[in-house]
């Protein structure tokens, strides 16, 4: 260890496997994970949004698991919460919709209508 | 890769000898099972606080807190939340109060007063990995020390933080360390003082298990300041735990470059070695820990010389507790007048409890000083149990004493407790209800100290077996008018006149107790009576007629055949037989035995 400056990049490092523990989280990408959203698929729509938020290193974003929402024909459904904005659902999503999502939706912001099946204001 | 899921397992001592470990190796195998692996870490931490609860589970980023997790309960947990994120409600944390389920662990009402300064990692990193701790900030302070302020300026933010020692003598921390860097030698040396040894303390233990880099890196500036290059952590042999992951994180920080030569490229080097001692009380005050790491005797010796000036191979020593330590990387990370601003305007920051005894929430708290010993009892430890009121909390265990209700708005700092006649000592909070016998509890008190004297000055090794054999006397209803004032005369003379901390102090549970409790001696010597029905000379057995269904059980469990009656015919106790040991009262399905004490 030299200086100050080496232990910061060894903590950037470092903070990458435990950001979940941090609260900073200013992205929540919630996937329905009820029976029929896994039978659709809603797990490789889940490492799809985890495989491509670690690819693109973006630390601010948390990838969590909710039940069945009651529109199982849409299966896989997936929420975008951010604060201060309406929470975003998408619906019959699979892996390369995923990504488009995390390019434009949560990386630029803009929300992807093709997928869209609702928003909620909170 | 970064995971989907953090799994924390709780594994401090509390948590394992439920069987934490056994849960988390189940944990692995069912996740292993369903293919999760690269998307949930499952982590070892160390105690969480509510010990109660153990083992505790906390899963982020949700922050779901499992309690009393069983390796029956893993299962369901990994396929039904880990899996399909239903978090299972029937393992989760319920609100007392409310009797409503609790989402996230921030929002459980055992953490709601806490101030997490010391504690802040316990619980939230993995003790055993360096990286976690650096994740989190962990040797930035170090670094920060030893490049880019100097010993004076470190030493200055000490002074301005206020902070105090921890282990119970309150002295300030600068000053000590001020003494050392000032004394000229080629050699000094820092020991941290991990040899907890008060009955129901066990918040050193859990700082250790929990966050050892913390103490390591405490150490390694108190080093920078005073100007020492080797450093001892005395840890008692209870705590094999403690020991292993202090060792192993010895280790780590030496691979990195956080001990040993010219730390961060400076001047500095500096080197740590635990010191497992073997379990006396004594070794806990600073002259007998520094005689046992030199291979003596563990006893002590009239100071001065303080260790400052002479200390561990008689080379000036700068001597903290273990949670002094964990305060000094904040101190230097936020400045002193981050942490003057919490606290009273004697005793800064916070100090971290012990809870236990007849008290709903065991475990370990944090709090900012000045707050209420009503706040630290009911408000996080929930007070006592269902149809029980606490009568007394004994603070700083065998070398305290008790405080009761009608002082429970006393805030807490070092001034306070000592004027209560309790002291902080190392923050061991033993609460009792209606159940504990003051005497009973003063007696067990001077037994451990009694047992735990060395032997080297006379009115301890002698006065508190003077004082012991009084409170047997009493407590088996022996006692004779000018018992109490015997006691209170010994237990004066013991704490002017012992050589050290352990027999100045061991006298406190017993005036305490008189001063507050008086009238319970009393009862004892004059009416042969305990309120509380636990001392066994003063109890008696009888049987109610009216309950009794002569179902012979008592009879049958009675071990010196004093029960007489049979089946149909009601049961009576011979007293002279009798020898109140409480089988038939233990077994009596009806309730018809009765427990009663200076009735006659």
């Amino acid at each position: 260890m030299k200086n100050l400056e080496e232990l910061r990049k060894l903590r950037e490092k470092a903070q990458k496997e435990i950001q979940l523990r941090s609260k900073d989280a200013k992205i929540k990408v919630v996937v329905g994970m009820g029976t029929s959203g896994i039978a659709a698929g809603a797990r490789e729509v889940l490492k799809a949004f985890i495989t491509e938020i670690n690819q693109k290193n973006l630390t601010d974003v948390m990838v969590t698991q909710t039940g069945e929402k009651g529109m199982s024909s849409m299966e896989p459904i997936v929420e975008i919460h951010e604060e201060k904005k309406p929470v975003i659902i998408y619906g019959d999503m699979n892996p390369s919709k995923v990504k488009k999502v995390v390019e434009e939706h949560i990386v630029n912001g803009k929300v992807v209508e093709d997928y869209l099946i609702s928003m909620e204001e909170k | 890769m970064a995971h989907r899921l953090n799994v924390l397992v709780c594994s401090g001592a509390s948590c394992i000898s439920n069987d934490s470990l056994k849960v988390k190796e189940a944990m692995l195998a069912e996740i292993d099972r369903l293919g999760l692996n690269k998307e949930i870490k499952v982590i070892e931490t160390g105690c969480m606080g509510p010990c109660q609860l153990g083992p505790v589970i906390l899963v982020y980023p949700d922050e779901t807190l499992y309690k009393k997790v069983q390796v029956e309960d893993v299962r369901e947990i990994v396929e039904q939340h880990f899996l399909k994120g239903r978090p299972v409600e029937r393992l989760m944390y319920k609100s007392p109060l409310t009797d409503e389920l609790v989402h996230k662990s921030s929002e459980v009402d055992y953490f709601q007063k806490q101030v997490k300064i010391v504690l802040a990692n316990c619980g939230n990193i993995d003790p055993e990995s360096i990286e976690e701790y650096i994740a989190v900030g962990g040797y930035e302070a170090l670094g920060k020390a030893v490049t880019e302020m100097t010993p004076d300026t470190v030493l200055n933010e000490i002074k301005i933080s206020g902070l105090r020692g921890r282990g119970g003598g309150g002295f300030p921390t600068h000053m000590k360390w001020m003494f050392t860097k000032n004394e000229k030698s080629d050699e000094k040396y820092v020991i941290c003082n991990a040899d907890e040894g008060d009955p129901g303390a066990f918040m050193d233990r859990s700082v250790i298990e929990g966050d050892p880099h913390t103490l390591i890196e405490g150490m390694a500036i108190a080093g920078y300041v005073v100007g020492a290059s080797k450093g001892y952590v005395y840890v008692r042999a209870e705590y094999p735990l403690a020991i292993e992951r202090l060792q192993k994180a010895i280790s780590q920080a030496k691979d990195v470059g956080f001990l040993g030569e010219k730390i961060f490229q400076s001047d500095f080097s500096f080197d740590l070695e635990v010191r497992v001692g073997a379990g006396a009380f004594v070794c806990g005050e600073e002259t007998a820990l520094i005689h046992s790491i030199e291979g003596k005797r563990g006893t002590p010796r009239p100071r001065p010389p303080y260790p400052s000036a002479s200390g561990v191979w008689g080379k000036p020593t700068v001597l903290n507790n273990v949670e002094t330590y964990a305060n000094v990387r904040h101190i230097i990370l936020n400045g002193g007048a981050w942490m003057a601003k919490i606290g009273t305007e004697t005793s800064k920051g916070t100090k971290v409890f012990a809870l236990s005894g007849t008290i709903k929430n065991t475990g370990l708290a944090e709090v900012p000083m000045g707050t209420t010993i009503r706040e630290l009892i009911y408000d996080i430890g929930g007070g006592a149990p269902e149809g029980h009121e606490i009568k007394a909390v004994q603070l700083g265990g065998p070398s305290g004493g008790c405080v009761t209700p009608e002082y429970f708005d006393t805030p807490i700092d070092y001034e306070s407790l000592t004027q209560l006649g309790a002291m902080m000592g190392s923050g061991g909070v033993i609460a009792m209800d209606e159940t504990a016998c003051m005497v009973n509890t003063a007696k067990f008190f001077l037994d451990f100290t009694c047992f735990e004297s060395c032997g080297k000055c006379t009115p301890c090794r002698v006065g508190l077996k003077q004082m012991y054999g009084l409170l047997d006397k009493i407590t088996k209803g022996e006692g004779e008018e000018g018992d109490i004032e015997a006691l209170e005369k010994l237990g004066n003379t013991i704490k002017t006149t012992a050589l050290c901390g352990l027999g100045q102090t061991a006298p406190n549970p017993v005036l305490s107790t008189i001063k507050y409790f008086r009238h319970e001696y009393e009862e004892h010597i004059h009416d042969k009576k305990c309120r509380a029905l636990v001392c066994k000379d003063l109890i008696s057995y009888e049987i109610d007629a009216e309950k009794c269904k002569a179902c012979t059980l008592c009879a049958q469990k009675c071990p010196v055949d004093a029960i007489r009656g049979q089946r149909g015919v009601i049961h009576v106790i011979e007293q002279e037989k009798c020898v109140s040991c409480g089988s038939c009262y233990d077994v009596c399905p009806f309730g018809a035995v009765q427990r009663l004490s200076g009735e006659n």
